[in-house]
């Protein structure tokens, strides 16, 4: 597994926005030029930091959307009305702004594909962010490893790269994705219809538990899913969880 | 909001971490000097809100490790970690 030695400085550096994607209502996409990327692995991190014209900085860290694979760093960013930094990041920049960001960050959360499967990743609103880069990186690698992503989200409005997600689970028969709606549902919908639970989860769970879990959202959400699936089987080194907190936004 | 919705992990503490040593940290594996559990950096707790950032034991909650920053410079207060293993 690629491990860096002594790494170079963390040093902030400016990408500059090529384009802008509309995800959901709420959550938009940042593809930005960074000149000497130095790469990045599937699940990893960039802090990002705003300066306002009296010096006062805020920072916050987003997860990496695009594969190491791709050309350009993407990062998704969900509108928080009260935040500091993403109303601005979703709402205010304009193709062709700079932005200013550090990274990559992280190696515990993070999916290479020699590290093999089968991979089961859970989800919860814009904590699917990281678990799209590694199933990027999967199908950019060509690796066939069997993966569940279970996606817990309001509505299927508020479902991120719901067209990429679809398309990806019919052409790719090792893939299964798997939606949790909680407040609001299509007529007809026959998906989970409430917050992923044990029950849920022993569903997903792969035979014995094999293989690695992914667990990524709020905090209460990774606590729960991560304790479900100590409950159903796994070992609590197999799961992998990162947690997004209030102070994202 | 309660204390419950402001943990973290050591994910978030990671750029951060990265300031401070020249490893990747959230791969290192550190022990609690208090109830003896060994955990992964990545999957240790983390408050941010405080005035500097405070890493838990996920399996006691004793304090690991604090750090605060001014700017100038860094203030790091390791006393309830035993040891670190650091990945080169």
């Amino acid at each position: 597994m690629a491990r860096a030695a002594v790494l170079g400085r963390l040093t902030w550096q400016l990408g500059e926005v090529a384009e802008l994607v509309d995800e959901t209502a709420r959550v938009k996409t940042l593809v930005l030029e960074v000149p000497d990327w130095p790469g990045h692995r599937a699940g990893q991190h960039v802090d990002v930091r705003l300066t306002a014209e009296d010096g006062y900085q805020a920072q916050r860290s987003y997860s990496i959307a695009s594969a190491p694979e791709d050309e350009r760093l993407a990062i998704t960013v969900e509108r928080l009305d009260d935040g500091e930094v993403s109303p601005y990041l979703a709402q205010e920049l304009v193709i062709g702004d700079k932005v200013e960001l550090r990274g990559p960050i992280g190696g515990y959360f993070v999916w290479e594909a020699d590290q093999g499967g089968p991979l089961l990743l859970v989800g919860g609103g814009s904590g699917v962010v990281p678990l799209v880069a590694m199933l990027r990186h999967r199908t950019a690698s060509g690796a066939s490893v069997s993966t569940r992503l279970v996606y817990s989200a309001r509505s299927l409005e508020d479902v991120i790269y719901r067209d990429e997600l679809d398309r990806l689970a019919v052409s790719d028969e090792e893939l299964e994705v798997l939606y949790a709606l909680t407040r609001e549902r299509p007529p007809g919908w026959t998906g989970y219809a409430r917050r992923v639970d044990e029950e849920i989860l022993r569903e997903v769970a792969y035979p014995s538990c094999e293989g690695i879990a992914f667990v990524c959202g709020p905090t209460r959400f990774v606590e729960t899913v991560a304790d479900g699936l100590v409950a159903v089987g796994y070992a609590p080194e197999q799961v992998r969880t990162e947690r997004f907190g209030p102070t994202g936004g | 909001m309660d204390e419950q919705d402001l943990k973290l992990d050591g994910n978030a503490a990671g750029g951060l971490l990265r300031e401070v040593f020249a490893f990747e940290l959230t791969t290192a594996r550190g022990r609690c000097e208090n109830c003896g559990a060994v955990a992964e950096v990545g999957a240790v707790s983390v408050y941010a809100n405080a005035p500097g950032s405070v890493l838990r034991c996920p399996q006691c909650e004793s304090v690991l490790m604090r750090i605060v920053s001014d700017g100038g410079r860094y203030w790091l207060d390791a006393r309830g970690i035993s040891w670190l293993e650091i990945r080169r």
